[in-house]
């Protein structure tokens, strides 16, 4: 018997300690400032809700570390990736941040996804002088020199895909998000944006993070009768949402949906015919023909899955380690504080969402593009932006009088 | 917003809320009152029962697939809940502890077994088209799949009540829960009895399973979303008891469904908590009291 117990406590603690992240650890770590290679983190929850999102955000980073050390590496020196989970849950976003820059001295990470979870990693960032190259779109109100911000500003998606609704001649507009900052102050600019436009907010609901029961929800929307829902529900709730509107006779095809941090893997993730018909607003669709889109997307199934997906954010990822490299050999060196100058100096590169540059505000200049999901998963591009959008981390309706001078 | 208008449907939504949490719960009552295990792994259940209605679905296609996926969901998770007690609980019989720690294991481990079986990011479960629709009863509009989850709940009630009240294993379940020793006297074998009962609660999850996938993702941390509600139901319901588990759903479905009409989601929930804690405080006992040698150390 006590045999038996002791391996059952073993166990119990070894799945504990799994849980709490106490015995992970990155692959082989090298230092970063000695030796031939040059260590840096990457760090996306590769469990939990964000998983279904983050871990393809992971393989395009790794990737293009893999392309650039092919290549000859950064300066000659081969890159190491140290892969860390986020376990989507800010704290460990934060301590593996800190695990990544003070115990393995990496020169710079890649990754986050939740602005909760940017949010948890900044003061690690700010405090270790170090440099975190962010790929996902975001609510914006935020302007740190130790984050370069490379998915999409409010005014380069939510608010493109606001002026696309009101010029389709939606006038009645229901918000619903998941239960965190960037749903909450995204929603917060759009209101102001569709008040200003003399439109009607008619509700705004939200849901915790992971959350699956939409019944109140929908049960409002079926009283406010809205002519579009707008929709910044992150992670697996989305496929919850989507069953239960299909449930209760409101499919996209009835009832518009435009969605933020639906892409083309989460639709396919979801089943398309769920949400076939649904509108998104991104700055990157893998239906956009472009020639560098199609190497990047060929590089990538060859590497991953024949049939993957390509999204948003997995080339704002991959299009950063670039970003980064470029970066590195325009400042002769990997020292963050003139990594992120010379990045912002670096006028524009190619990349598979076409030619973009950073702004001196260390956010991207990029285009917008509205698209409807079709049956096959991916989406026909209805519109863009035309120029690109000069990003403006903070909206003058919502927050006037800031400014994000770096 | 016009709250008298959002009563009715929330009434509904409510009732089948309180549905899947009882599915849900019900197992871990019937297997806390019996064994004092509390078993943290049960959420698991109701995720295999979602993959396994998966895998239904692809070897039998078409509108009727998810109805065979009902009972191979709960002969499937009913056998590997054989399996937990067999392998697991039996021998931590008198350690509550240590069974609270080993499920909770258990409970990642299967998580993860879940996760490099069929990947992180979910898989998809369809309603059949005659389940997608919903019914429309004037103004109110109730989607087939909520009506179904009611039904069926009504269903495993009935079966259960049925089992305990009118079959000779059911007099063994309820001659154990008044004594176990005494019962073991007169010559039951308790440990049927324990196994049976701890089946069937997972059986019940795995069918709780099923029907949520209708609703919701199939993701390998699906039952987490719903062990913390079910727990919540078990608690108020007073431990073990089949009635009082049931009133306790209906309770926290309807109290977090119509506080929806005012609140967000999370403040519903949070006050959901809240009303746990106020109720606990009065009537710690639960809704209804067990007289239960199980319960008296």
């Amino acid at each position: 018997m006590i045999s038996v117990r002791r391996r059952v406590l073993a166990l119990a603690c070894m799945a504990s300690s799994l849980a709490l992240g106490a015995c992970s650890g990155g692959q082989s770590a090298d230092s970063g400032s000695g030796g031939d290679g040059i260590a840096v983190g990457v760090l996306q929850s590769l469990t939990g809700t964000m998983a279904i999102s983050e871990i393809t955000v992971k393989n395009a980073e790794m990737l293009a570390i893999e392309e650039i050390n092919a290549a000859g590496g950064v300066l000659g020196r081969k890159i190491t990736a140290l892969v860390e989970d986020g376990a989507s849950d800010p704290s460990t976003f934060a301590q593996k941040a800190s695990k990544l820059i003070e115990d393995n001295g990496v020169a710079t990470v890649f990754g986050g996804w939740t602005s909760a979870s940017r949010k948890a990693m900044l003061p690690v960032f700010e405090r270790t002088g170090n440099l975190l190259w962010y790929p996902v779109q975001f609510e914006g109100n935020e302007c740190s020199p130790n984050i370069m911000y490379s998915g999409a500003q409010p005014n380069q998606q939510a608010l493109p895909a606001l002026q696309w609704a009101v010029g389709q001649g939606y006038k009645s507009y229901f918000l619903i998000g998941s239960d965190y900052v960037y749903p909450r102050t995204a929603n917060l600019i759009l209101k102001k944006h569709i008040e200003k436009d003399g439109l009607k907010v008619a509700g705004e609901s939200y849901v915790p993070l992971g959350g699956t029961d939409f019944s109140g929800v929908i049960a409002k929307i079926q009283q406010a009768k809205p002519d579009i829902i707008i929709n910044t529900l992150n992670g697996d709730s989305n496929v919850a949402f989507f069953k239960q509107m299909q449930a209760a006779g409101l499919s996209p095809t009835k009832l518009p949906v435009m969605s933020f941090s639906i892409g083309e893997q989460e639709a396919q993730a979801m089943g398309p015919r769920l949400v076939e018909g649904s509108y998104a607003s991104w700055n990157y669709f893998q239906s956009l023909t472009l020639e560098d889109n199609a190497k990047f997307i060929a590089a990538y199934r060859k590497k991953y899955d024949a049939n993957a997906a390509i999204t948003d954010p997995m080339v704002h990822g991959y299009l950063n380690v670039y970003a980064w490299k470029a970066a590195v050999e325009k400042a002769g060196g990997f020292d963050p504080e003139k990594v992120r100058k010379a990045a912002a100096t670096l006028g524009s590169f190619a990349t598979p969402m076409g030619p973009v540059s950073f702004a001196a505000n260390q956010s991207l200049v990029q285009k917008a593009y509205i698209g409807r999901l079709k049956a096959d998963g991916q989406f026909e591009i209805l519109s863009d932006s035309g120029e690109a959008i000069q990003p403006e981390p903070y909206d003058p309706l919502a927050f006037p009088g800031k400014s994000c001078t770096l | 917003m016009d709250s008298v208008a959002l009563f009715l449907p929330q009434l509904f939504n409510g009732l089948s809320v309180a549905s899947l949490y009882l599915l849900a719960a019900v197992g871990l009552a019937l297997s806390f009152g019996l064994m004092r295990v509390i078993n943290m792994a049960h959420g698991e259940m109701l995720m295999l029962g979602g993959y396994l209605a998966w895998l239904t679905l692809m070897v039998v296609p078409g509108a009727f697939g998810i109805l065979l996926a009902l009972p191979v969901a709960f002969l499937g998770t009913a056998a590997i809940g054989a399996l937990v007690h067999m392998g697991l609980i039996r021998r931590l019989a008198d350690r509550p502890l240590d069974t609270l720690l080993a499920t909770w294991g258990l409970s990642l481990i299967l998580q993860q077994a879940a996760r490099d079986l069929f990947g992180a990011i979910g898989v998809e479960v369809r309603a059949p088209d005659w389940l997608a629709g919903s019914i429309s009863l004037g103004d109110v509009v109730i989607p087939s799949a909520r009506l179904m989850i009611i039904v069926m709940t009504l269903l495993v009630l009935g079966g259960i009540a049925l089992m305990l009240n009118r079959s000779r294993i059911g007099l063994d379940i309820r001659a154990v829960n008044q004594d176990r020793m005494m019962a073991s006297a007169t010559g039951i074998n308790v440990r049927k009895v324990e196994l049976t009962v701890f089946c069937a609660g997972a059986g019940v999850a795995g069918l709780a399973g099923v029907l949520l996938a209708l609703l919701g993702p199939v993701t390998p941390n699906a039952g987490q979303v719903y062990i913390v509600p079910a727990f919540l139901v078990v608690v108020m319901g007073g431990l073990g008891s089949l009635t009082g588990t049931s009133m306790a759903a209906l309770i926290l479905g309807l109290f977090s469904a119509l506080a929806q009409i005012f609140f967000d989601v999370s403040i519903a929930q949070m006050l959901m908590l809240v009303l746990v804690i106020l109720f606990l405080q009065i009537r710690p006992q639960g809704v209804v009291a067990v007289r239960s040698r199980a319960l008296d150390v």
